[in-house]
């Protein structure tokens, strides 16, 4: 056993590429090895639950738990590994806010599964149907249940700290790794518990080189369909850029590269709601006061949901769909 | 808790109590409310009163309360009332909470079980928001002496003429080449049948000469910097092209001037002026203006008959638009109404019936000094009418066009009724819908009418033809109207047919609001602070109204706007400072991006955008705390005093018992709130 602080990483319902962004910290992925005891990270290295139930209580000094809380394995895990670590960080969009996989609160379960398996890259009229049991030879194999709704990690677990981005973005990881190292040697302490890490103070607009003006907004219009101003800000050329309410932290990576910002970094501080805050943001420089026009204006953005929740429905006021809290 | 809350349930006689069981929710507070920080509870017949406000008074002192909260009428009635009674008592004014449990809880509701609960989650959240409340101190902003007063109709110059008097300047803005505003175009007024003239140009004269008013006509307002106080105006002087050092105002270019144009403001189209011209003979200034797109200089680039003759060579073509500014401490808008525009209702003709008068066309006919000197006459010039139809309310109480009573046409009907009749002895028909004559002198003046012989038909007008169906019809107008007095179908044939248009707010009445920072109503008259209580005053602390701008009134009620304008500036000069509400909105400069969202939605011009730092910063003295920009930006980086996110979800974790409920989560939206 190693005197080493131990560390530890997780997936729930995450698509993978908070890990790959972990490893492209580089050469710095040498400095988590140097400082810190990987005990546990399925996605790196081979493990069993039942060897972290093993160990003790606070034993691990920091878990970074990404993906939402899609299954009853998710949140068993989520609930075994808040226990063993000391320092617990919902890690990437999904474990703050519910991200990608979020957006399926807005339907039901079966449907859900429906529309998995029946879809036009599934064989047509195939009888094949999800099953969570399987009496297999060996004996009965058990597939997680699927919740209603999914859940962002700080649903299930109290959670000392958040860093949000689709995925986080490697420098800022490093920053964090760098953080974390210099408070265990005591030359650095750690923020409060429950501050958001990894981020600027700001939103990415801050970091966004475009130019700007008194905003007012004639008409919403999708970026395949317009030859863009190249220096000029994307909302004003009525590109729905969501980079006046995204907190800073990407350094403006979409807008940089010519795209709309589309929020995975979350809310600024103090936000209680992304979407409610941006929808209200866009409706006050839209330049119309005639309800047709305005209408006609918000047309323009064709899907609301995704426009103003794409990374947040879970761990927003909505939290999900009727449909889908109704069962 | 920290917080020691004293609690007042306000009975307000049977208002509140009648419908909420005030002891009930007094005892209630006291006990479930304790954990919260409420030390003691009152409840008291009327809170309001002298008695009532000693109460807190005494409490905050013998109890040490930190904070107060009030359960009675809206705070717009009363907040002020109970902030004093707080500072009275040395507790910051600001740490008081006025909760309503009259506009919102009794008296819209009928069932006493139901109301007392309600009354019961209001001040619940009242008392959590209190927690959260600061001490506050008011704004103090210096006022400058100088006043700008917009418009010089009867109110703007009634105005001008009290803050001068009382030794103060003013800056009396007009766009038109002389004051005067509507006034200056009517021969007689109701109900006195004094000429307008006799009693409009004295003051006139005075506005003109007074050794404390600038006088500023051919000019516009173009630009309001600044808060009350300390406004900074820039005021375009349009270009006159006569220089006003060396005119004597001897006429002799507009007699020489070549080129006639059709007058269409101060003589309503019926007559004509030069293109040098002042809009009449006793206008002021005295001075004529060039009339730029009408002048043949101007056009063709020769003429110059005007420079040629000037005994004084006044005539300068070469003038410019004049940008100048000025600083004032108050501003008093008085820019009147327009005439609603007749040809809005083709069936009653006008424009295409040539008999068809409108209103302000027949003041001019009546004038003296009109282009019929005072003959009442057909389109013609010449013929006197035999019969005379007057129609109200044209565009008024209407729902097809505006709503409103535009309240001074009846009695301009009448007016006209009686000229007629004085002047021609012709047959007069009134054709009304109700008789409005509310005001002194108004009624009787109705009476005299009536007994002069004027026939009055009730009903509204269904249209105005000259298509006739019997002989006695031929060449006539026709005037076709059901008459529910006798509850029949009429059609009664005149000669002439005046309409008594409506007034309108000025054409351009939202863009002026704007400019000045106060707020239209949907029908684009300037609204007042409140209706009954503070008439002349507006939203925007510094900015009065008076007269027609702010509804449709006759020329006593504008004069008296006027003086009550003035004398609320006077107030200010004389206080020296003025205290601004602290309730104001601030960027957090750290958490402002820059993104520019906010810059054009504040209602007052407080927001300026720094573009050194790209962050923006909100102009304490300008911001009202409306919290337009609080809910728009997108960072969360402006937050409005007295409206913190803390402030507001503590207020609905009270509203929903939450704050008492020991975990438990009574209410389904609870789960979300706490998130
Ligand atoms: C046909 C008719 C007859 C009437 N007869 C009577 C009567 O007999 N007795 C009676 O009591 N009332 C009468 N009235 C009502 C009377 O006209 C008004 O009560 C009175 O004129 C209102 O005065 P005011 O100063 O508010 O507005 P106005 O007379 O309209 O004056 C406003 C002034 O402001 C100027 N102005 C407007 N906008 C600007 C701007 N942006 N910048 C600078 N200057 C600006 C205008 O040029 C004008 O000079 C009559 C109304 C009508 C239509
Ligand atoms: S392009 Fe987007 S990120 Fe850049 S300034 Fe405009 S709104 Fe902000
Ligand atoms: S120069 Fe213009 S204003 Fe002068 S006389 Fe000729 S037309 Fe009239
Ligand atoms: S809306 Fe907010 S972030 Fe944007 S410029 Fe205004 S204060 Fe700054
Ligand atoms: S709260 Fe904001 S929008 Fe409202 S007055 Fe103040 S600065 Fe202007």
């Amino acid at each position: 056993m190693s005197a080493k602080p131990k560390f530890a990483m997780y997936w729930a319902a995450s698509c993978g590429g908070c890990e790959i962004a972990v490893l492209n910290i580089h050469e710095k992925i040498l400095d988590v090895d140097a400082n810190f005891d990987v005990v546990f990270w399925p996605v790196a290295m081979d493990a069993k639950y039942k060897d972290v139930a093993a160990m003790p209580d606070d034993s691990i000094t920091l878990t970074l738990f990404n993906g939402g809380i899609r299954n009853d394995e998710n949140e068993e895990i989520a609930h075994l590994l808040r226990r063993k670590s000391k320092i617990l960080v919902a890690f990437g969009s999904c474990a703050c806010e519910g991200c990608i996989p979020g957006l399926a609160n807005f339907s039901p379960v079966d449907e859900i599964i429906d529309t998995a398996f029946h879809t036009v890259t599934t064989d047509k009229g195939s009888e094949v149907r999800l099953q969570t049991r399987y009496p297999a030879r060996e004996g009965e194999i058990r597939l997680p249940t699927l919740y209603p709704t999914l859940r962002t990690l700080d649903q299930v677990a109290k959670v000392d700290y958040y860093m949000p981005g689709c995925p986080p973005e490697s420098h800022q990881i490093a920053a964090v790794i760098d953080l974390v190292i210099a408070a265990l040697n005591g030359k650095a302490t750690l923020p409060p518990a429950g501050s958001v890490i990894g981020v600027g103070g700001s939103t990415v607009c801050d970091d966004c080189p475009r130019a700007r003006n008194v905003k007012t907004i004639k008409a919403f219009k999708r970026i395949q369909d317009v030859r863009l101003d190249p220096t000029l800000c994307l909302l004003e050329q009525g590109i729905p850029c969501n980079g006046p309410a995204t907190r800073q932290g990407c350094g403006a990576l979409c807008p940089k590269a010519g795209a709309q910002c589309i929020g995975c970094y979350g809310p600024a501080e103090g936000v209680l709601d992304y979407g409610a805050r941006l929808i209200s943001s866009f409706a006050s420089v839209i330049d119309s006061n005639t309800p047709d026009e305005i209408e006609r204006i918000l047309d323009g953005i064709p899907d609301p949901a995704g426009q103003f929740y794409r990374f947040s429905l879970p761990g927003s006021l909505l939290r999900a769909g009727k449909s889908a809290r109704a069962k | 808790m920290t917080e020691k809350i004293g609690v007042y349930v306000c009975h307000c006689g049977t208002n509140i109590a009648g419908t909420v069981d005030v002891a009930e929710v007094r005892d209630w507070a006291e006990k479930r409310l304790k954990g919260r920080g409420v030390v003691v509870a009152r409840d008291y017949k009327f809170m309001c009163s002298s008695l009532g406000q000693e109460l807190i008074e005494k409490d905050i002192k013998e109890n040490e309360l930190t904070r107060v909260v009030v359960a009675a009428c809206s705070p717009h009635l009363h907040e002020q009332t109970f902030r004093t009674a707080c500072k009275r008592g040395g507790l910051n004014p600001y740490l008081c909470e006025l909760v309503s449990i009259r506009e919102q809880v009794s008296w819209v509701h009928t069932d006493q079980e139901a109301a007392t609960d309600k009354a019961k989650a209001v001040l619940s959240g009242g008392v959590e928001r209190v927690q959260h409340h600061e001490p506050l101190e008011p704004l103090r902003v210096p006022i400058h002496p100088a006043t700008l007063v917009v418009g010089g109709g009867i109110a703007g110059i009634q105005t001008a003429l009290e803050i001068a008097d009382a030794g103060k300047h003013v800056y009396l803005v007009e766009r038109d080449p002389s004051i005067g505003g509507h006034m200056a175009q009517f021969d007689k007024t109701f109900p006195t049948l004094d000429c307008s003239a006799c009693i409009l140009t004295p003051k006139m004269v005075s506005a003109g000469t007074h050794p404390n008013i600038t006088l500023l006509t051919w000019s516009e307002v173009e630009k309001v910097d600044g808060y009350v106080g300390n406004f900074v105006v820039t005021i375009r002087k349009k270009a006159r092209c006569v220089n006003t050092e060396l005119c004597t105002g001897c006429g002799i270019c507009q007699e020489k001037c070549p080129k006639k144009v059709i007058d269409e403001i101060y003589e309503a189209g019926l007559g004509y002026r030069k293109a040098v011209y002042t809009p009449f003979p006793q206008a002021v200034p005295k001075y004529p203006v060039i009339d730029k797109p009408n002048c043949t200089y101007f056009l063709k680039g020769t003429c110059k008959a005007c420079e040629k003759f000037c005994p004084t060579s006044a005539i300068d073509f070469n003038q410019e638009d004049e940008l100048i500014t000025v600083e004032v401490g108050n501003i008093v808008l008085a820019t009147g109404y327009d005439l609603f525009d007749p040809r809005r209702i083709p069936h009653y003709g006008y424009g295409r019936l040539a008999n068809v008068f409108t209103s302000l066309e027949f003041e001019r006919l009546t004038n003296a000094a009109g282009p019929t000197n005072g003959s009442i006459v057909l389109r013609d010039g010449k013929t006197t009418p035999k019969a005379v139809g007057i129609v109200h309310c044209v565009g008024s109480r209407d729902r097809n066009y505006n709503n409103y009573c535009s309240a001074i046409c009846c009695m301009q009907s009448l007016k006209f009724a009686h000229l007629v009749k004085e002047r021609t002895g012709a047959t007069v028909y009134n054709f009304y819908i109700d008789m409005r004559t509310a005001a002194k002198a108004y009624d009787e003046f109705y009476q005299r009418v009536l007994e002069e012989g004027t026939l009055f038909v009730r009903g509204r007008v269904a249209e105005v033809t000259d298509a006739a169906r019997l002989p006695s019809e031929e060449g006539k107008l026709i005037i076709q109207v059901e008459d529910t007095l006798a509850g029949k179908q009429r059609r009664i044939p005149v000669d002439m047919v005046i309409l008594s248009a409506g007034l309108q707010p000025r054409f351009d009445a939202k863009a002026t609001a704007k400019l000045f920072g106060i707020s239209c109503s949907a029908d684009s008259w300037f609204i007042e602070k409140h209706p009954k209580l503070d008439p002349v005053a507006t939203m925007t602390e510094g900015v009065f109204i008076a007269g027609c701008c702010a509804g449709p009134k006759d020329i006593p009620n504008s004069v008296a706007q006027g003086a009550a304008a003035a004398a609320r500036v006077l107030a200010h000069i004389d206080e020296g400072e003025i205290m601004l509400e602290p309730v104001r909105a601030t960027v957090i400069a750290e958490k402002c991006s820059g993104c520019r969202i906010c810059n054009n939605l504040c209602p007052f011009n407080a927001i300026l955008f720094h573009e050194d730092r790209m962050v923006s910063e909100v102009n304490a003295a300008l911001c009202q705390g409306c919290g337009t920009c609080v809910a728009a930006c997108p960072a969360g980086a402006i937050t409005g005093t007295g409206f913190s996110n803390e402030q507001i979800l503590s207020q609905i974790e009270g509203l929903l018992m939450l704050n008492i409920a020991n975990g438990r989560r009574p209410v389904e939206i609870a789960e979300a709130v706490m998130a």
